[in-house]
């Protein structure tokens, strides 16, 4: 019963090839969920150093401002964008709002989450 | 007296999904001659004629109408019979033949429907409907009067096939049975259907993808009819709520 649906079947979730926009968003809204509960686990461990004192606060904080990790603190911006964007595109359709256009409200929501994306690297990077 | 136009030939090479009983899914190629002009299902039905007997599908009517011959051409679901062999390859190329997806195989092309057609029984889906009923809201409704017609689903299962949420879940209803319950409850505001349908297998579990409309061959539109039917149950769901409090009023 290879071909039934199954859990085992997840991957087939990411495979872009012949689909339509829909399923790209729905493949974006994956990719970045997973992304952000990682960063929220990572987080909560990173914020348990503040009880072994400041010393080892602050050497973490210098750390954080390397730019590996502000590069990952941009993806984290990024997918929370995104998901955000997408999470409205798919409120309005569920209400039943721009059902029959819901591949331009993609292609708009997605355009401004570039230009989100795009001002806060500009911030990180640039500013100061 | 005009001559005849001659018909265009390609070449093109069918590679065709097997698969029999417990057996390993693999491919094997089939290089035909035909009319660009000749649908796919033309193509599978003269492999099966001329060179493999033991080739295993589901056709019937030939014209878009029994939704038997829903197959995977060339990764898109696609109603074999009305679908041109000049859409969906060239001179020369190939042409990549798969069961549906997300049903289990029988044999070759040929994909077990059976929880398929018993979700839309579970809608106690019927073919034929008043005109007002059967037909979205932004379509032509010009007709008056006490018209009916059959409804659009030919229950080709292809909207199921192509749903991303549907390739993990076996308990969701699925598209097309959605759209089913949709219909009904346009038709008649029964309280069990919104029972049957409002469940964590029901229309929460779409995630908006939209692949069931776009490979609808009837104009469905299934997503439509998703979106419209989570209106209808919340609808439901408050009118319920205001209704209780209202007799638990002293």
């Amino acid at each position: 019963m290879k071909n039934a649906p199954s859990p085992a079947h997840w991957l087939r979730w990411f495979d872009p090839r012949y689909r339509q926009p829909g399923t790209w968003g729905y493949i974006l809204n994956r990719i970045t969920a997973i992304g952000l509960t990682i960063y929220l686990v990572l987080h909560l461990g990173v914020l348990s150093t503040l009880a072994k004192g400041p010393g080892a606060y602050d050497s973490f904080i210098t750390l954080v401002k390397s730019p590996g990790f502000m590069l990952g603190e941009l993806l984290v911006v990024a997918g929370g964008i995104i998901h955000g964007t997408n999470g409205i595109r798919i409120v309005l359709n569920s209400f039943g709002v721009g059902v029959r256009d819901q591949k331009v409200i993609l292609a708009i929501l997605m355009a401004l989450s570039i230009i989100g994306i795009a001002y806060f690297a500009y911030v990180m990077f640039l500013v100061d | 007296m005009k001559n005849k136009p001659v018909p265009e030939k390609w070449t093109v090479t069918f590679i065709v999904s097997r698969q029999k009983g417990q057996g390993k899914r693999h491919f094997e190629q089939f290089n035909l001659e035909v009319d660009p002009e000749e649908y796919v299902l033309d193509g599978i039905e003269r492999i099966w004629a001329f060179h493999d007997r033991s080739l295993t599908f589901r056709h019937a009517c030939h014209h878009s109408t029994c939704g038997a011959c829903g197959m995977l051409v060339n990764g898109v679901e696609k109603l074999t019979c009305i679908t041109p062999i000049r859409s969906v390859t060239k001179d020369s190329g190939t042409l990549r033949v798969e069961p549906l997806r997300n049903f289990p195989v029988v044999s070759d092309l040929a994909v077990d429907m059976a929880s398929f057609y018993l979700n839309l029984e579970k809608a106690q889906f019927s073919q034929v409907a008043p005109i007002q009923n059967a037909s979205l809201p932004f379509e032509d409704q010009s007709m008056e009067g006490d018209l009916e017609r059959l409804v659009d689903c030919i229950e080709c299962g292809m909207c199921v096939s192509a749903c991303p949420a549907a390739h993990t879940s076996s308990g969701y209803l699925g598209p097309g049975a959605l759209a089913a319950f949709q219909h009904s409850l346009n038709q008649k505001n029964d309280p069990r259907l919104y029972d049957l349908v409002d469940c964590h297998d029901g229309p929460w579990r779409c995630h908006n993808a939209f692949e069931c409309s776009a490979v609808c061959p009837s104009n469905v539109d299934p997503a439509w009819r998703i979106m419209n039917l989570r209106r209808k149950i919340v609808s439901h769901r408050l009118r319920r709520l205001f209704k209780r409090r209202e007799a638990a009023k002293p």
